[in-house]
């Protein structure tokens, strides 16, 4: 049986791993190398570089890092962040990465999804939503530039649109950023990805609000999500991988061993 | 030993490399025929589509080279699905059905019915195999990362097999041909396994 996945995101800034409160005050949390290491060998089954700064300064980052990570893990990982072209993947899978995640990018150029998928094949292209609850509206919408406050915008596509529109141009997986719970610690939003989950084909992953280990197993047993990607409770110790897998196991999720 | 990582010009064979020299061998990588042919093991990974990486094949004149080699030759995901006979995975528009590829395996590649889960098929799943060397050591139902949408259906050189939705072959394999669906050099620890013994179980054939 597949397993479903746990998978530890790594934030990036400026060559180190870093994690704020949605999305804001970034504290410092460690080495990109020696983090990402540290959970594969706890038995993380894949994991997320997200270069926060990339999309928003709208410059070209230097995406070196990566190789040394493909020289380190023996797991899956994807990059996110300032991918805008073809040639900006073909060089990063070309350093190892498994797969590449875009997001900003394709909400300014939807065909890339398209070319991305064309070019490298629809298991490697992931399309990451970042997406926001309006209380006024009782809906969901997505947002822009997340990686800089300032420049953060709320698009017009509901989030429920979008989710069907990535899948039509070619998204491999869907990562699903909910960011009214992003750091908060009190469960990812059941309600939201329970809606995503009937209207998304491809692989949904989990993202924003993982605080227990209950949350990962509410993402998985009722929301039924393939993957739950966390970052703080990992990166402050807050929840240890091995104990989360058997925590997991014990209810009844599959789970690698 | 010399091992040989077979160029047909996909991105990312850097992963692979870098697996193999994890376990002390430095491999060298290429599409020159000379060079090729001086390797003990010769390992094809393929990314992309069966179309691109058979564009690959062609351009570089590897068809011959690799039908008639000896050698011990593991195939990685499409580097497997390129040993069967043809594969339903061609370019949307295309007017053909399938591609024809090498023919080494009598299987043909098809698109996975996964009676509605999810696909690509991504993600670690479990591996049933036949004691075959190449999963010595490795237990039944061990998992395995996964990453595909097409598959080789079940035949007499299945030596792994997975389910997702239908049966499938996981790993071939057929004289000095072996090939694995599943990403051994993204498999963790049992992965690492794996590659360690197609690096140490086998010898070129008669």
């Amino acid at each position: 049986m597949l397993a479903r996945r746990i998978i530890p995101c790594l934030d990036v800034r400026d060559g180190v791993v870093v994690k704020g409160v949605q999305f804001r005050n970034h504290e410092v949390m460690g080495s990109i190398i020696d983090l990402a290491k540290r959970y594969a060998d706890e038995g993380a089954d894949e994991l997320v570089f997200y270069d926060i700064t990339a999309s928003s300064d709208g410059r070209r980052v230097d995406k070196s890092w990566v190789a040394k990570v493909a020289e380190v893990i023996n797991i899956p990982f994807a990059v996110a962040g300032g991918i805008k072209s073809v040639e900006d993947a073909q060089t990063i899978l070309a350093y190892g990465a498994d797969k590449i995640s875009i997001n900003s990018p394709a909400l300014a150029d939807p065909e890339l999804i398209t070319r991305l998928s064309d070019k490298f094949g629809v298991q490697c292209v992931v399309v990451g939503i970042d997406t926001f609850y309006d209380k006024e509206k009782d809906d969901y919408f997505v947002k822009q530039y997340t990686g800089d406050v300032s420049r953060t915008v709320t698009t017009s596509w509901r989030t429920l649109d979008w989710v069907l529109e990535v899948q039509k141009r070619g998204a491999g997986e869907i990562t699903l950023n909910m960011m009214n719970q992003d750091g908060m610690r009190k469960g990812y939003d059941l309600e939201q990805l329970k809606k995503v989950r009937e209207i998304c084909k491809v692989p949904l992953i989990a993202s924003g609000g993982a605080g227990t280990m209950e949350h990962f197993c509410e993402a998985f047993d009722i929301a039924g999500a393939d993957g739950a990607l966390a970052a703080s409770v990992f990166h402050k110790g807050l929840i240890h991988i091995p104990e989360l897998k058997d925590y997991l196991k014990s209810k009844g999720v599959c789970i690698r061993d | 030993m010399k091992i040989c990582i077979i160029d047909t010009g996909s991105a990312n064979l850097n992963s692979v490399n870098q697996a193999i020299k994890r376990l002390g061998v430095n491999p060298e990588i290429s599409n020159n025929l000379e060079e090729l042919s001086s390797a003990d093991k010769l390992i094809l990974p393929g990314v992309g589509s069966a179309v691109s990486v058979m564009n690959g094949v062609k351009k570089y004149n590897l068809r011959d080279f690799i039908l008639n080699t000896k050698k011990p030759l593991l195939g990685i995901c499409l580097g497997m699905q390129i040993q069967a006979i043809d594969s339903e995975e061609v370019p949307l528009g295309s007017t053909e059905n399938v591609e024809m590829t090498l023919g080494i395996v009598k299987g043909h590649v098809h698109k996975l019915q996964t009676c509605g889960l999810t696909l690509p098929h991504m993600g670690w799943n479990t591996v049933k195999h036949t004691d075959h060397p190449l999963f010595d050591g490795i237990k039944q139902d061990a998992f395995f990362y996964f990453d595909h949408s097409f598959a080789l259906d079940i035949g007499d050189f299945t030596i792994g097999e997975c389910e997702y939705g239908e049966k499938f072959t996981a790993a071939s394999g057929h004289h000095n041909f072996l090939g694995v669906q599943f990403h051994p050099e993204k498999s963790g620890a049992v992965g690492t396994t794996l590659l360690s013994n197609f690096i140490h179980n086998f010898e070129e054939s008669e």
